[in-house]
């Protein structure tokens, strides 16, 4: 199958206006020597024979429609209402690009307009882009937005060690040529209010997750005001779902707001793609990356959209840019504005509500089995730490025999934390599979 | 035409989800930490369905009609490829769940990985990078690693042509590397005298996009890629007109050290209005150990009755990750089923309907549109949107007009070193009756223009919506559905 129309007649017929005798040698620009490889690819197949591979290779994957998924840690298993995937495969939305000819574009930018609005509004700040690639880029770029607002005269960060472990990893990655200092995430149980004595005069950014990565909700407030005395910037990662019960980042002082719109609408699909959310205050917008769309009229008088301060952008500015995106994650943002919108002011807060109580129910319980402790003294939203009586990735595998997808095994980035369980429970798991979890637990923790 | 916003639809206590009862003994919520406002949208299911609806109508896509937008490939996007990505078996799986319990995904991707660097000429490839421009931001910092490792540390000046696409000059700034532009000579190739100019130790790398921006392969690449090797620099390839080159030539063989392609260009994976994409990248054996963290690789070979046990690999000396989890599994599980339907018959067959297409709407305009560096394009050409005896007329008003006849204009502006640039890919997924439609419109809008001008000027008048003003956009900031006050008192 090749999606090609052409007829040997059309064929024929152009290259003969074209003017050149057959196909190869439409290439004589390139060097002879390396022209045509015979390259070691499968042969064709049909759409058909396509469907049956592709589903046979799904099915050697565990899933967690068939299990009972505790496992979260920067990626969650909520409901998705049917609305989402159907207005996803609108053909006008997902086979249309970039809307740089608004004309003809009013669909796509209308939406981002109203994923910029729920975005705002969700997270209490003034404005947002139209996206970054996931929460873990939106991170770096905020980092990057910080140091050009500093105008380079400031140059060190300070993160917690309870911000995702991949994300921080990106953000050294994208700094690496920048002459950065990292510092706050060398040991674990570094608090919030421990970050308060590393911001100095060097500092142009302090970030904190919230919740954090181990569930916790802090009060946030002096650190915002401890990063404004010391003039950083001060960013939350957040949970977007979380923040249908908790105060938004805007109320406690946050400039920037990032996150994973994952939990908004968006299948796990192992990993990817999700969409980055990025909000801040009014007077960083021209320092912010990404697409921004606004509102206007047209030549009659209608209300439209169109992208707007584009002079930030890569493609006017290019080595001044505020960055480099230029593909960001459309039609993923257009997932959680859709969510958003079918969710409501009552739904968001009864999902959050959900996961918080049941999330709850499950730490008290395995909190009451002998060898397991509930790690957390804060309060926490819907994912909890555990100290297990055996080693994670061994229970885990036991789990596997009940159909339970156990939790993150934090000793991979966190070697203090060797046996510590992270465990995320959602709206879409019940009270049955709890108990089996616990029943399941221990027995693990028996034998 | 204007459909209301979402949160105009809204009315207090209107609920569009049912959602189950607690069946958990209920927790006290923390105190002091929620929340008591949550202004969100109250609406039925039904009024999202149709919003969302008539919103996707005011849009014109790939599926509504040809979409020529040069550099873009905007060819056909299967639809198996969107059934294949919702196979609850690949679309319900979690990034973090043991890698043994996930063979099916990781099979798949080492399969992606394994048929790049076969069309690529590549040792390695890295699934991780978000997008295009994600992937020069992860060649880049590759190509400073490897400077790095070897204690080449004065290495920072990146090479770039000047009619290399936005993304080259910004994710090289993004590195901490210096930008230095090199122009391009009268045939639209880069000027080997000032790229001679620049060659010298403190060369970090050149970006090359072969074929060019101009739709032109590079006649003098291997003089090009041979004075940058000579000054110990290294060749970054900009892949995002692969389409070009599937089963042609493959850029490692030139002598590309690293490469991204994009799946969404060349692999058929939608724009989804923006996005998502998918920029893998590939390199040459020198560079393998500094690729992104992980790879996928085989951890055990197993043998005839136990198929290969496939896992996540971290290079050794990686410049880390550039993304959560492990790319965007979804996008690449899209390109993966169209290049295994191809195949590598079909996936040659594209370079050459590509290229056909493109060199038939060149020589049927070339009379009537300048084309600038006018010889056998590749698989896109550039013309200019602009005549002497029709003085007021632009690119722009050619672009609108063109909307008038039912058509997604050319990428406009792009590249800069065309005047009124109008670049123009058709795809290999265009049959010659779209192409001669699109070639018809183009020639009775060459005659507008001098005919009738203000129909230009004044265009588009078929479509729902007229020419935005951008001006009162940029001035008057509306970001979201309130106000915005950039000069707020307490936002100084
Ligand atoms: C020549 C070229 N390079 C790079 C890019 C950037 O790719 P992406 O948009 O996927 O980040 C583009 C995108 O349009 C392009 O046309």
């Amino acid at each position: 199958m090749t999606y090609i129309p052409h007829t040997d007649k059309d064929r024929q017929e152009m290259l003969a206006v074209v003017g050149v005798d057959g196909l190869d040698d439409l290439y004589e620009a390139i060097p002879e020597n390396v022209r045509f490889p015979d390259l070691n690819l499968p042969d064709p197949i049909s759409e058909m024979e396509v469907t049956q591979e592709l589903q046979a290779l799904s099915e050697a994957n565990l899933e967690v429609f068939h299990t009972s998924c505790f496992l979260g840690a920067g990626a969650y298993n909520h409901f998705i209402p049917s609305v989402v995937d159907h207005t996803l495969r609108r053909n006008e939305f997902y086979t249309a690009y970039t809307p740089y000819q608004p004309e003809i574009s009013q669909g796509t930018l209308q939406a981002i307009f109203e994923y910029q609005s729920l975005m705002v509004q969700l997270t209490g700040m003034d404005v947002s882009n139209a996206s970054h690639y996931d929460g873990a880029t939106a991170l770096a770029e905020a980092v990057i937005l910080a140091l050009n607002h500093h105008r380079g005269k400031r140059n060190k960060i300070v993160i917690s060690p309870a911000i995702h472990p991949h994300y921080r990893q990106v953000v050294r990655t994208y700094t690496q040529g920048m002459g950065l200092t990292i510092a706050g995430d060398e040991k674990y149980e570094t608090e919030p209010k421990d970050l308060v004595k590393m911001l100095d005069e060097d500092t142009a950014l302090v970030a904190v997750q919230y919740p954090d990565f181990f569930g916790n909700i802090t009060d946030l407030s002096a650190l915002g005001e401890a990063a404004h005395a010391s003039g950083a910037l001060f960013c939350v990662v957040v949970n977007p779902l979380a923040l249908g019960m908790l105060v938004p980042p805007g109320d406690f002082g946050a400039d920037i707001v990032v996150g994973d719109g994952q939990p908004l609408g968006i299948s796990l699909s192992y990993g990817g793609p999700t969409v980055g959310i990025f909000t801040t205050k009014d007077k960083y917008v021209r320092k912010m990356a990404g697409r921004l769309v606004g509102e206007t009229v047209d030549n009659r008088g209608q209300r439209g959209y169109v992208l707007t301060l584009t002079p930030r952008e890569q493609h006017i500015r290019r080595d001044k840019a505020t960055s480099n995106i230029c593909t960001n994650q459309g039609l993923m943002a257009l997932a959680s504005a859709v969510y958003l919108s079918v969710m409501g002011k009552q739904g968001l807060r009864k999902v959050a509500e959900l996961c918080y109580h049941k999330a709850h129910y499950t730490a008290e319980r395995i909190d009451a089995l002998k060898g397991f402790t509930l790690w957390n003294t804060h309060p926490f939203f819907h994912e909890f730490v555990v100290k297990c009586p055996r080693p994670v990735a061994e229970i885990n595998e036991r789990l596997l025999e009940w159909d339970i997808l156990g939790g993150y095994d934090l000793g991979q980035e966190y070697p203090d934390l060797k046996d510590h369980m992270l465990i995320a429970v959602t709206e879409v798991i019940a009270k049955a599979e709890i108990d089996d979890l616990v029943a399941a637990l221990e027995e693990v923790s028996n034998d | 035409m204007t459909e209301p916003l979402i949160y105009d639809l809204s009315s207090p206590g209107r609920k569009g989800v049912s959602l189950p009862a607690v069946d958990v003994p209920e927790t006290a919520l923390p105190e002091g930490l929620v929340r008591k406002e949550l202004p969100l949208p109250e609406v039925a299911e039904n009024d999202v369905v149709r919003h969302f609806m008539r919103l996707s109508q005011l849009n014109y896509s790939v599926d509504t009609g040809f979409y020529p937008l040069g550099s873009c490939t905007m060819k056909y996007n299967p639809k198996v490829n969107e059934d294949m990505a919702r196979l609850p078996g690949f679309a319900l799986t979690h990034p973090l769940q043991d890698p043994d319990t996930a063979q099916g995904n990781l099979a798949l991707m080492y399969a992606l990985q394994d048929w790049l660097m076969e069309i690529g000429g590549f040792a390695a490839v890295s699934l991780q990078p978000a997008a295009g421009a994600h992937g020069e931001l992860t060649g880049i910092l590759i190509i400073r690693a490897y400077h790095q490792d070897r204690g080449d540390k004065e290495r920072k000046k990146i090479l770039i042509p000047d009619s290399a696409h936005g993304t080259n000059p910004a994710s090289t700034t993004m590195s901490g590397m210096d930008v230095i532009e090199i122009p391009s000579d009268a045939r639209g190739n880069i000027d080997l005298d000032e790229l001679k100019k620049h060659c010298d130790e403190r060369v970090a790398g050149l970006m090359l996009t072969n074929p060019n921006t101009l739709g032109l392969f590079e006649e003098n690449v291997q003089e090009v890629i041979g004075l940058v090797h000579g000054c110990g620099g290294l060749i970054y390839g900009d892949g995002a007109n692969m389409n070009a080159l599937l089963g042609v030539v493959r850029p490692g063989d030139l002598g590309i050290d690293v490469l991204h392609y994009n799946l969404h260009k060349t692999f058929s994976t939608p724009h989804g209005g923006g996005g998502p994409g998918s920029g893998p990248v590939g390199v040459a054996e020198k560079l393998v150990d500094f690729l992104p963290d992980p790879v996928v690789g085989i951890v055990d070979e197993g043998d005839e009755d136990k198929p290969p046990l496939y896992g996540f690999i971290t290079p050794v000396k990686s410049i880390g990750r550039v993304k959560a989890f492990h790319g965007h599994f979804g996008v690449i599980l899209r390109a993966y089923t169209y290049m295994r339907m191809l195949g590598k018959s079909g996936l040659r067959a594209v370079s050459d309907y590509a290229v056909l297409n493109a060199n038939y709407l060149l020589a049927k305009l070339r009379d009537t549109y300048k084309v600038p560096f006018d010889r056998i394009c590749m698989h896109e050409f550039v013309a200019e949107g602009q005549w002497d005896d029709a003085p007021d007329i632009h690119a722009l008003d050619i672009a609108k007009r063109l909307m008038d006849y039912g058509f997604h204009p050319p990428t406009n502006y792009f590249p800069l070193i065309v005047p009124e640039a109008l670049m123009i890919e058709p795809t290999e997924t265009e049959s010659k009756e779209s192409l001669d439609a699109f070639i018809e419109a183009m020639l009775a809008i060459a005659k507008e223009a001098r005919e009738d001008p203000d129909i230009l000027k004044s265009a588009p008048h078929k479509t729902l919506f007229g020419r935005m003003d951008e001006v009162k956009a940029a001035r008057q900031l509306v970001l979201c559905c309130r106000p915005l006050y950039l000069d707020k008192p307490d936002n100084k």
